[in-house]
């Protein structure tokens, strides 16, 4: 008797059947034949197993390779202590960071009872783990008990309708409130039109160089490799030259849009850009901010529009609250930029700027960021008032900081966001200009 | 260390391995190195810079005897630089050499350019050849600083230790390198280079290894100065700096304040040492305000309490 009486196989019931993909059952049975005629009279690769199924559960992403390593860790290691298992499986089983807490989470629900490991550990043999697994029900972390109960605590999400909410555009406000999101689904007509805006996308910063070699024609420099060993073709009589050039990329492009109260308006069209942005380009990273900062890359890579939003939607806690920019992009300088800005990157700031807080750390995040990537551009949306000025303190705080300063004048659609960031940079997106027209008022 | 030295059969002979090269190692640090070398997996160590990731291959090769071949990845490094090179200027000699002695046929002439004697060898190919006192230790140090391109090659390196010449067909290592990769994280490695090796997150040490490390590495600090130091950089890791000082620069710290004939801190040398431990103005500036100075009344105090 095994632990399987709640991990075991397809337990899609819970309504979120992209999780188990229909051959996923087959396959996992496959992967447990094999773990056990590897160890016929041992449980714990079974053990194991299953406890590398409650990591998947638990969001991880676990492949089957690495059960096989970890029960061949197990055995290489020889462990002696609770202390080195835990150890031992982290070390083939956690490959992120971020999964530690998870997997610390997972091993002390997993193994605690009843001297498991302990016993597991001594013999390497047959043993009847827990049986009556319903008294152990104790909330711990909250995804890995989703996991290892999955199906027993139903969903129980409020979802708040966004055209019940006060419209908060225009104003600001420091209070934290954590609430989740619902967007409207994207019609095949959006969709159609959006991939056709995108596709004439022209990013400020489009290409860069690398220091790459690609082959060309033209004679730029000579390419040694291939000069010789196409001359020996021709049994090394004629030699040729073969050029070479440097390769252009597009840079990594790191999307930080504000999603607080007074955006809420524009929330599901920026983030629907960054989605297609992500189809087009490889390193593209998005970050939500309105009173913390979200990582949503992950989420938003789902193939499917709307998957991807409500993916996003879901990790996001700070929908249509109050706005700390300064804040957050201290958490995000912090806790961010030296991972995701490393290689040269275009920063696309989205916000409106107006920031509640009275301090300097704005500016001073600002700068900061600014120093750390390669260009920063400041798209906002408030410009699409005609005589808009650079009043607000949060404003006058970030003008000086950024590279470049876009005006979004009417913004119903991923087109026209499209439109105001492939115009070439003009007079008119110089943050000096609006500063100065704000000294002269 | 003898050139004989064996590998180590657990956990805690791993841990005095270490140690008998100077490395004071926590347990979970041991466990996945022991792992590595029991497995023949390659070792993926990520954590800050300074923590000593780059020291653990240093002190490995020391005390296993073994070579150490060290790959520095930079954005843009190739193929050309990190695997082999044909000697061209060598290759284009033998082609005229062979028209003059009329030996022109191109099957010949393909094998004979194209051959090991023209092969210039790079880090990773040294690594999969044969080697006095076993297998040597190949670092791949800042993997984040080279791009993804080269990245998808090392998969092929990793998993079978084979590198493929077109020209020449596949070198294969007879006994596999010892592997270990290093990054910053400053940008993510992917997923599948990660699943290939044992990943570790190489974290600040606490205060009791941290004082352990300095009594390792820096000898001559007396007992009162090396807890002053230990104190003072782990209150400076709990106050949310842009960067926090790593081990490196807390060893730079004490050997500059021995230098100075320190024996305790005081508010002035702190002031006039800390670019030694910080390295962003910005935390220079915070520090040399008055919170660099109740940290250091706060540390003074826990030490005298502490004894």
């Amino acid at each position: 008797m095994t632990r399987d009486g709640n991990t075991n196989g397809n337990q899609g019931k819970d309504g979120i059947p992209r999780v188990n993909r229909p051959d996923d059952g087959v396959r996992r049975d496959a992967k447990l034949q094999s773990v056990r005629s590897a160890n016929p009279d041992g449980r714990l690769p079974e053990n194991i197993l299953y406890f590398a199924r409650t990591l998947r559960g638990a969001g991880m992403r676990v492949g089957p390779a690495s059960i096989v390593d970890a029960v061949e860790a197990v055995r290489a290691a020889g462990i002696s202590s609770r202390e080195d298992f835990y150890w031992v499986l982290h070390s083939v089983l956690v490959n992120r960071r971020e999964d530690h807490p998870v997997f610390d989470e997972a091993f002390r629900l997993f193994w605690r009872s009843r001297d498991l490991i302990e016993k597991m550990l001594q013999m390497f043999s047959p043993m009847a783990p827990a049986r009556d697994r319903e008294e152990e029900k104790k909330a711990g972390q909250q995804r890995v008990s989703e996991s290892l109960f999955q199906g027993r605590e139903n969903d129980k999400k409020t979802v708040e309708q966004p055209d019940i909410e006060i419209n908060a555009l225009m104003t600001a406000s420091g209070k934290e409130v954590l609430r989740k999101k619902d967007f409207a689904q994207m019609t095949a007509e959006e969709l159609a039109r959006a991939r056709l805006a995108m596709s004439d996308l022209v990013l400020p910063v489009n290409k860069v160089l690398t220091r790459r070699f690609a082959a060309v024609n033209k004679p730029v420099r000579i390419d040694p490799r291939r000069t010789l060993s196409t001359s020996l073709r021709s049994g090394g009589d004629l030699v040729l030259p073969k050029f070479k050039k440097h390769r252009e990329i597009h840079p990594p492009v790191v999307v930080l849009t504000d999603i607080s109260g007074s955006m809420a308006d524009y929330s599901r069209i920026f983030l629907h850009f960054t989605h297609a942005l992500m189809e087009q380009r490889r390193r593209v990273h998005a970050f939500t901010f309105g009173t913390r900062i979200t990582n949503v890359t992950r989420q938003l890579r789902m193939k499917d529009p709307d998957e991807a939003l409500m993916e996003a939607t879901d990790s996001v806690q700070d929908w249509s609250g109050g706005t700390r920019i300064g804040a957050t992009l201290h958490e995000f300088n912090l806790k961010w930029s030296r991972r995701v800005l490393g290689q040269g990157a275009v920063v696309l700031l989205i916000t409106d700027g107006l920031e509640r807080e009275q301090d300097d750390q704005l500016e001073r995040e600002m700068d900061r960021l600014h120093r750390s990537c390669r260009r920063l551009i400041w798209l906002n949306p408030l410009l699409r008032f005609e005589g808009f000025q650079a009043k607000a303190r949060g404003i006058r705080a970030m003008l000086p900081h950024v590279d470049e300063f876009r005006p979004v004048h009417s913004l119903d659609a991923i087109a026209d966001l499209c439109v105001a960031l492939s115009r070439p940079a003009g007079r008119r997106n110089d943050p000096r200009i609006w500063l100065d027209a704000m000294r002269a008022a | 260390m003898a050139d004989k030295a064996k590998m180590p059969a657990n956990i805690d002979e791993t841990v005095a391995l270490l140690e008998a090269g100077g490395y004071v190692s926590d347990r979970a640090l041991a466990t996945v190195l022991f792992l590595s070398l029991s497995m023949g997996r390659p070792l993926f160590l990520e954590g800050e810079a300074g923590v000593g990731k780059t020291e653990i291959a240093k002190v490995l090769s020391q005390t296993l005897g073994r070579k150490l071949i060290r790959l520095q990845c930079y954005e843009g490094l190739d193929i050309n630089s990190a695997v082999y090179e044909w000697n061209y200027a060598a290759q284009m000699v033998e082609i005229r050499m062979r028209e003059a002695s009329g030996d022109t046929d191109r099957d010949a002439m393909e094998s004979g350019v194209f051959s090991e004697r023209f092969l210039i060898r790079r880090p990773l190919l040294q690594a999969l050849e044969e080697q006095d006192g076993g297998a040597p230790i190949l670092l791949i140090d800042e993997l984040d600083r080279t791009d993804e391109a080269f990245e998808a090659f090392l998969l092929e390196i990793l998993s079978d230790f084979q590198v493929t010449i077109p020209e020449l067909g596949t070198i294969r290592a007879k006994e596999p390198p010892i592997v270990i990769i290093t990054t910053n994280r400053t940008r993510e490695i992917h997923d599948a280079l990660k699943r290939r090796c044992l990943y570790h997150w190489v974290d600040y040490p606490d205060a009791e290894r941290e004082m352990a490390i300095v009594k390792v590495k820096v000898p001559k600090a007396g007992e009162e100065l090396s807890r002053e130091i230990v104190a003072y950089v782990q209150k400076l890791r709990e106050i949310d700096l842009f960067k926090n000082p790593g081990v490196a620069e807390t060893l730079d710290w004490a050997t500059a304040l021995i230098e100075l004939d320190m024996i305790a801190l005081d508010p002035q040398t702190v002031s006039d040492t800390i670019g030694v431990l910080l390295k962003y103005q910005d935390d220079i500036a915070r520090i040399q305000a008055d919170e660099g100075q109740k940290i250091l009344e706060q540390v003074k105090a826990d030490v005298r309490a502490a004894g």
